[in-house]
């Protein structure tokens, strides 16, 4: 059962030079309790396809698509005060830059209770009893102290998790996550991954996982979806992909692993379009 | 062999002021780290962010100095705290940053940043430092004619190749490379260090690698230093480190770094698979 659906999602910026195409005309669908990873390298238009479903891009940019549903409701000509029932709700997001996510003049519980106030509509108190029990869920220790704490008094990954928290507080139905381990060091991303994956499978929400990493599309996603300047070239489950990919870009991304290295160089992505590695 | 830079019991304190409510104190970044690297090989030194292992990079590469400890450059102690190092010992040693968008000044020319460290440190004339510069452009794998233009016209990867280029432009016999592919794209990734690999071995360089990344420490050190908390937890050759990791905290950065292995995907989609059934 199709949760999101994307068809031929086209997104042009305009700029000084003429327009530029972020997204080429991109389908993408995910369903209730799956976990969909979108790959791709810095330019492939992994973002801007969900900024664009989320409906955070600039005036700049010019969104067109064929369809784009959630639940079956009509994301394109729905009214913006529909929209915002949906997005932030049951469609939330975080990001990669924790800290940067974080408005730093006020307490991080300050903020989640915020969130659960104008998008879970609860009352003060009931917000304050929340947040406590959404920060001791996501495993911030601490957690009385930290509601009064400000983000630059956390690490990184505390951060994370924060954020985190103020993404399930809605209980969404879909989370996206924007290279939410990118900035974080070895072992938080695992205790983050893990964090997502537990939560995922508790909650039965849709995931999807933009991300560069190969390592950790394998150890998290249900399903892959790459992309390439703007263009999808390979969907597959997460299996076949690593098995047997079937796109030479595919192929190129998974040999240019430092740790797939068979010779003493690595094989290239410019060197795989040239032909030279079969 | 010869050794190119050696380190025994390298200390770096850090002096945290006090204020009204708190006293000052002493943080020990560095806590007594000993190496030694050879010409033609790489040290790469691995720990997570916090771990000391960029405070060690900018003491080895002269630019920091050190609280407590010896470090010698092809044989000879220096101490920059004590006296300023010549610019002989300066040019053999030479740094490449991170962050190739940071590293770069946005209004010099490509031609007059590879030209610079020549003009400040040598009396080679001007129609040769050019020569040079455009020399190690083709050297690095970008078009001599790139010699005119400004940092904003390259990409990240590009940009990386400048760096190591004005590294490489005083003829030094040790690069210190601190996390120079993780900002990059994979397959620019896969690049910058096939180019690190050729021009180690054009040069007989000696690297200090640090990263956070093992699968790229696996891919390009000879000796691997694992640092935690400004500890140095095991060091040893690539091979034995990563046949036998023995200290916990190595055994917990190998556990944490995700696998792409196709068993472990196999097992993983069957444990999901059997939980969703489970929840039905």
């Amino acid at each position: 059962m199709a949760l999101l659906t994307i068809r031929n999602l086209t997104v042009r910026f305009a700029t000084s030079t003429g327009s530029f195409t972020a997204v080429d005309g991109i389908d993408l669908h995910v369903d209730k309790g799956e976990v969909l990873a979108v790959v791709g390298e810095s330019g492939s238009g992994k973002s801007v396809s969900m900024l664009a479903a989320m409906g955070l891009l600039p005036d700049t940019a010019m969104v067109s698509a064929d369809e784009m549903t959630f639940d079956g409701k009509d994301l394109l000509r729905m009214s913006p005060k529909e929209r915002r029932k949906i997005i932030g709700r049951e469609i939330t997001m975080i990001f990669q830059e924790p800290i940067a996510s974080l408005n730093p003049s006020f307490t991080t519980g300050y903020q989640i209770e915020e969130v659960l106030r104008y998008n879970a509509g609860l009352s003060k108190k009931a917000a304050r009893a929340r947040a406590l029990e959404l920060f001791k869920q996501v495993g911030i220790p601490d957690p009385e102290e930290k509601l009064k704490s400000y983000p630059h008094q956390m690490s990184g990954g505390q951060c994370q998790r924060v954020m985190i928290a103020m993404a399930i507080a809605t209980g969404p139905r879909l989370l996206i996550a924007d290279e939410p381990t990118t900035a974080l060091d070895v072992t938080i991303q695992k205790q983050i991954l893990d964090l997502l994956m537990e939560l995922q499978e508790k909650t039965g929400m849709g995931l999807i996982l933009i991300t560069h990493d190969m390592g950790v599309v394998a150890e998290t996603a249900d399903r892959v979806q790459v992309q390439y300047k703007g263009k999808k070239m390979e969907e597959a489950d997460v299996l076949s992909l690593f098995e047997a990919p079937k796109h030479p870009y595919t192929r190129a991304l998974l040999s240019a692993l430092p740790e797939n290295a068979t010779g003493d160089r690595l094989p290239t992505v410019a060197s795989f379009f040239e032909g030279e590695v079969k | 062999m010869s050794v190119v830079v050696e380190g025994k019991n390298i200390i770096r304190d850090y002096h945290v002021p006090g204020s009204l409510t708190r006293a000052a104190k002493v943080v020990r970044a560095v806590k007594g780290i000993s190496f030694s690297v050879e010409r033609g090989k790489t040290l790469a030194i691995v720990g997570e962010s916090g771990s000391g292992k960029s405070t060690l990079a900018r003491i080895i590469a002269l630019i920091d100095q050190s609280s407590g400890g010896e470090l010698k450059i092809e044989g000879k102690p220096i101490d920059i705290a004590k006296e300023k190092p010549t610019r002989e010992m300066r040019s053999k040693v030479q740094m490449v940053f991170q962050n190739p968008y940071g590293s770069l000044n946005p209004r010099q020319k490509i031609g007059d940043v590879l030209m610079e460290p020549l003009e400040l440190n040598t009396d080679i004339p001007a129609a040769e430092r050019r020569r040079r510069a455009e020399e190690m452009l083709v050297k690095v794998g970008l078009p001599a004619e790139h010699f005119n233009r400004y940092p904003h016209m390259f990409s990240g990867g590009q940009r990386q190749r400048i760096a190591i280029a004005r590294a490489l432009m005083l003829k030094p016999t040790l690069l210190v490379l601190d996390e120079p592919v993780s900002a990059l794209d994979l397959s620019v990734q896969a690049q910058v260090l096939n180019l690190l690999r050729d021009l180690q071995e054009e040069f007989n360089l000696a690297y200090v690698f640090i990263s956070h990344d093992l699968s790229v420490v696996r891919y390009i050190a000879d000796d691997v230093l694992v640092m935690n908390k400004g500890e140095a937890v095991e060091q040893g050759s690539r091979e034995e480190l990563f046949a036998n990791p023995k200290h916990p905290y190595t055994r917990e950065l190998f556990a944490a770094t995700p696998i792409t292995d196709v068993e472990a995907i196999r097992e993983r989609v069957a444990r999901r698979k059997a939980l969703r059934a489970a929840a039905i």
